[in-house]
């Protein structure tokens, strides 16, 4: 194990938890009175670990770098959130959940967090309904489930395709009730642009505030970091405009390891790029899958004549379509998980079958959906001898009650209308499963600094299943951090407030002032974004959907290029004592450049194909990802050491006691 | 396209801004409005001038970040959109169009076209929740049974996305949509009804303190609403308000 100890609690997989809440320190009432805790990011991981937290007693700061908590891209999660709950009655259970998201994950996760997190599910949904959450209801008043990829159950709790919003806007309720009470002081248009050790304890950061440009020291006992993944290091992602690795990276920097960098989570429906001048893509909710239906054309052909507009999709009969997710996989159809349904879609387009006017492009069909819904309606409203024309339109409206506004947006987007056409898809950055390294209690390998959310790595392994990034962020929030970090907390009770005006502040301080100033100073000539969508290139072209050792060393030596290139030449107008935001985009993908690197770097140690990891050299005879479970069942944690180059790798072994490592299958 | 560009300039809020004209050629119909304003920027940073700042994030349509005024119409001239969501195409080339930040006193405008919109969140900090403990035990979310319609207007309700539309269309700045949204959210739904009363009171006090006017039923809030937020909520919390204030 070495440095990395994951603090697994002993005994029975199902006891660990209750054992482990059982066993550790709990801080006095009125002790919690004195500890102050920094959260950055105020997502569904941060908005509800700073509710929690403050409603129990602590003093809470929270960051964030837009206008308003209410806005963290959390608020764009479409599908839902999923909870072993069982009230559909169809065989789910605690184990089952933590069962898929392993086996989803392609054993890379580790399994006592997994299971913990298969257990407080079911408080997710208690604790947001209190809130008054408006999940969508049967018409017996009970909460209405719908499944997702990567299962065969039904468990997934949706509030229509908004569930991130309503889930994201319960926390922020939450917070907000905490505001009032001044026990949350929420700092908003801030940026955290360096982390402060004292005594090697995290013990507070600088931030920036964005409108009037001012550097600012903020203590606290312990910082936790819910910022988010880095996706956008690809430029074009779902991810919002303003996601970032910052935070996450400059801790990386003062110590914390950084895990499994490679692993990516690429979203099969994506709606696919149109041009140059794109600046990000827009995801179509995987809940889409349960009724539509994923084809190309069977006939080279075809897909040549669709290509160049002389035939329509809807002119091509049933026989002359490939439904190649029910071909390839009977047992799952379209409701295989996101790694294996981006992988047959790109292979289908490599192979010349696309769509669109590039070719990078699927169908999405609701036809059937639509008639088979039109139908139902038809008879449970006693309709008789009805056409066709009726069955769509009563079809239409039932789609529309479930989709309604997905479909919107695609048709504002595409400005072709989905119910009468199918839908275009395609891959696109959606996830990242890497992460800080975070032991069973969340803390990073720097003590009192601690990651939760999507900005961890421990929950999802290579490949994350749908409608859990929303449960993870909650019960890290709600239910595990304000346990375990009261257990490092307990340690603080009479250290009393942080002192700003140390030596390590001071020093922290000099650091983040220096590089403003060398990024400000340079008589540049190219923008932060001219940089930023080069280095998205390297990255889908080279560390994307699938990779080799060949493209991989390349990459690493263009982005260590890039990277130099970047701070002798970069332009960034306006000063840095105010509201400038080619500055702020200019910090973070100067991290981003940093980070780029070790992700290829990483995905070049990897030696197997795993999750959203493709490694071409290794796959089977008919294409699937071959795992190597005997080298690679471990997650790569990466110590900082000067450039990205020298950084050094370590070892957690994965340990699977509870669960059966198999081949992923879902024939 | 060519277009005609007349774009709210402003340094921070203490300075006087003034409208500044720029062309823009090359613009393509399938591109956004944030877009095609992301590539004025790239011109105006390569003739080493300061960009146009502009508030935008999830470019979606969810976020409720974006904030514009165009040609007069909070999010441009289609209906139930954002920003983010606003295509070129809905423009014809040699158009001329002018942008501006939304125009509010509880708004001050911190640079360009970005404006402060924390008034929102102090509304919503003054009641815009259901005080129930996160660190709790509560009871099985199926023990609480809200009937289906009842569930969706409360939905409906909640998926105000706070960007503000409704302000910058009102000719008195009347924050009461947004206000009314939350309040009918929880109005509606079983969990809100203990503190009912407390909240109306507390949000309407708030949202009058923020110096937002009020409500004269134009209309023209509902019509500009990205996410088709309802007149009836403001009727909603007109009654909730009464019943409130008789209460107490």
């Amino acid at each position: 194990m070495g440095v990395l100890d994951s603090r697994e609690p002993k005994g029975p997989l199902a006891n660990k938890w209750t054992n482990h809440k059982n066993e550790i320190d709990l801080v006095n009432p009125a002790n919690k009175r004195n500890i102050d805790i920094i959260i950055v990011g105020t997502g569904l991981a941060g908005g509800s670990a700073a509710a929690t937290l403050a409603e129990l007693g602590y003093n809470v700061k929270t960051f964030c770098y837009q206008d308003s908590p209410r806005r963290a891209h959390s608020i764009a999660a479409q599908g839902g959130v999923n909870a072993a709950k069982n009230y559909q009655g169809d065989g789910d259970s605690v184990y089952r959940l933590f069962y898929d998201t392993v086996k989803g994950g392609d054993y890379r996760s580790r399994e006592s967090n997994v299971y913990r997190l298969a257990e407080v599910s079911t408080n997710i949904i208690d604790q947001c309904v209190a809130q008054g959450v408006p999940f969508a209801r049967e018409y017996g008043g009970l909460l209405d489930n719908r499944s997702f990829g990567g299962v065969l159950v039904s468990r997934t709790f949706y509030a229509k395709g908004q569930t991130g919003q309503q889930l994201l806007l319960g926390a922020y309720a939450a917070m907000n009730r905490q505001i009032q009470r001044g026990k949350i002081k929420s700092y908003t248009r801030h940026e955290m642009l360096d982390l402060v050790l004292v005594d090697g304890k995290a013990r507070g950061i600088i931030a920036r505030d964005l409108v009037s440009g001012k550097i600012e020291r903020h203590s606290a006992h312990a910082v936790v970091l819910a910022t988010g993944g880095y996706g956008n290091l690809f430029f074009l992602s779902t991810y919002c405009m303003g996601a970032n690795v910052m935070a996450a990276w400059k801790a990386h920097k003062k110590g914390a390891f950084f895990a499994n960098p490679c692993f990516t989570q690429i979203h099969p429906t994506c709606i696919p790029v149109s041009g140059d001048h794109q600046s990000k893509l827009t995801l179509m909710s995987e809940s889409l899958r349960n009724d539509g239906r994923i084809w190309v054309p069977k006939r080279l052909e075809d897909a040549q004549a669709i290509r160049e507009g002389k035939l329509k999709p809807t002119q091509l009969g049933e026989e002359e379509r490939d439904y190649y997710l029910e071909r390839r996989y009977p047992a799952f159809g379209n409701l295989v998980p996101r790694d294996v349904a981006s992988r047959a879609a790109k292979e289908r387009c490599d192979a010349g079958f696309g769509v669109n006017k590039t070719g990078e492009a699927v169908y999405l069909d609701f036809s059937a959906a639509i008639m088979r819904y039109g139908r139902e309606k038809a008879l449970t409203s006693g309709m008789k001898d009805v056409d066709d024309n009726t069955i769509r339109e009563l079809g239409e409206k039932i789609v529309e009650a479930k989709y309604g506004n997905l479909f919107q947006m695609y048709e504002k987007i595409v400005d072709e209308n989905p119910y009468k056409t199918p839908m275009m898809i395609y891959p696109a950055v959606h996830y990242t499963m890497g992460g800080l390294w975070v032991d069973y209690n969340l803390q990073t390998t720097i003590p009192g600094c601690y990651a939760a959310g999507e900005a961890n790595f421990s929950d999802h392994g290579a490949n994350r299943l749908g409608a859990s990034a929303l449960m993870q962020g909650l019960a890290d929030g709600y239910f595990v951090l304000p346990y375990t970090i009261g257990d490092y907390l307990s340690d603080d009770i009479r250290t009393g407030p942080i002192s700003t005006d140390s030596p390590e502040f001071d020093a922290a301080e000099k650091n983040v002032t220096d590089k403003l100033e060398k990024l400000m100073s340079g008589t540049g000539i190219h923008s932060v974004d001219y940089y930023h969508k080069k280095l998205g290139k390297i990255m889908w072209n080279k560390c994307g959907m699938s990779r080799n050792a060949k493209e991989l060393k390349e990459a690493i030596k263009e982005i260590a290029e890039l990277r130099k290139d970047f701070w002798e030449n970069v332009k960034i107008p306006g000063r840095p004592d105010s509201k400038n935001q080619e500055l702020e985009k200019a910090g973070r993908v100067a991290d981003f450049l940093e980070l780029g690197e070790l992700f290829a770097k990483d995905a070049l140690e990897r030696n197997e194909s795993c999750g959203g990891h493709f490694r071409e050299e290794y796959q089977t005879p008919e294409g699937e990802a071959l795992r190597d479970d005997e080298n690679f069942k471990f997650v790569s944690a990466w110590e900082y050491k000067g450039e990205p180059s020298d950084a050094k790798l370590h070892k957690e072994d994965l340990v699977y006691e509870n669960i059966k490592v198999k081949t992923r299958s879902y024939k | 396209m060519k277009l005609y560009l007349k774009i709210w300039r402003q340094k921070n809020a203490s300075t006087k801004g003034q409208m500044v004209d720029y062309t823009l050629d090359g613009v393509e119909s399938d591109m956004s409005f944030l877009e095609m304003l992301d590539i004025l920027n790239e011109e105006l940073i390569s003739k080493g001038e300061e960009p146009v700042e502009f508030d935008h994030d999830c470019r979606e349509g969810i976020c409720g970040t974006c904030s514009l005024m165009i040609n007069g119409r909070p999010h441009g001239p289609d209906s139930m959109i954002t920003v983010c969501q606003l295509h070129m195409r809905s423009f014809n080339d040699g158009d001329e169009i002018v942008i501006e930040p939304w125009r509010a006193k509880a708004f001050p405008v911190i640079k360009d076209l970005i404006v402060d919109r924390t008034a929102f969140d102090r509304i919503q900090q003054a009641g815009g929740y259901i005080s129930v403990n996160t660190s709790g035990r509560p009871v099985d979310a199926n023990a609480i049974p809200i009937e289906k319609e009842m569930a969706d207007k409360s939905f409906n309700a909640a998926t105000c996305i706070g960007c503000g539309a409704c302000v910058a269309a009102c000719k008195n700045a009347s924050a009461m949509l947004f206000t009314s949204a939350k309040v009918s959210q929880f109005a509606l739904l079983p969990q809100g009804q203990v503190e009912a009363a407390e909240r109306v009171e507390n949000m309407v006090r708030q949202m009058d303190l923020e110096g937002f006017g009020n409500c004269t039923n134009t209309g023209a809030c509902e019509i500009e609403c990205p996410k088709g937020i309802s007149l009836e909520n403001i009727a909603r919390m007109n009654r909730e308000y009464l019943s409130a204030s008789v209460k107490g």
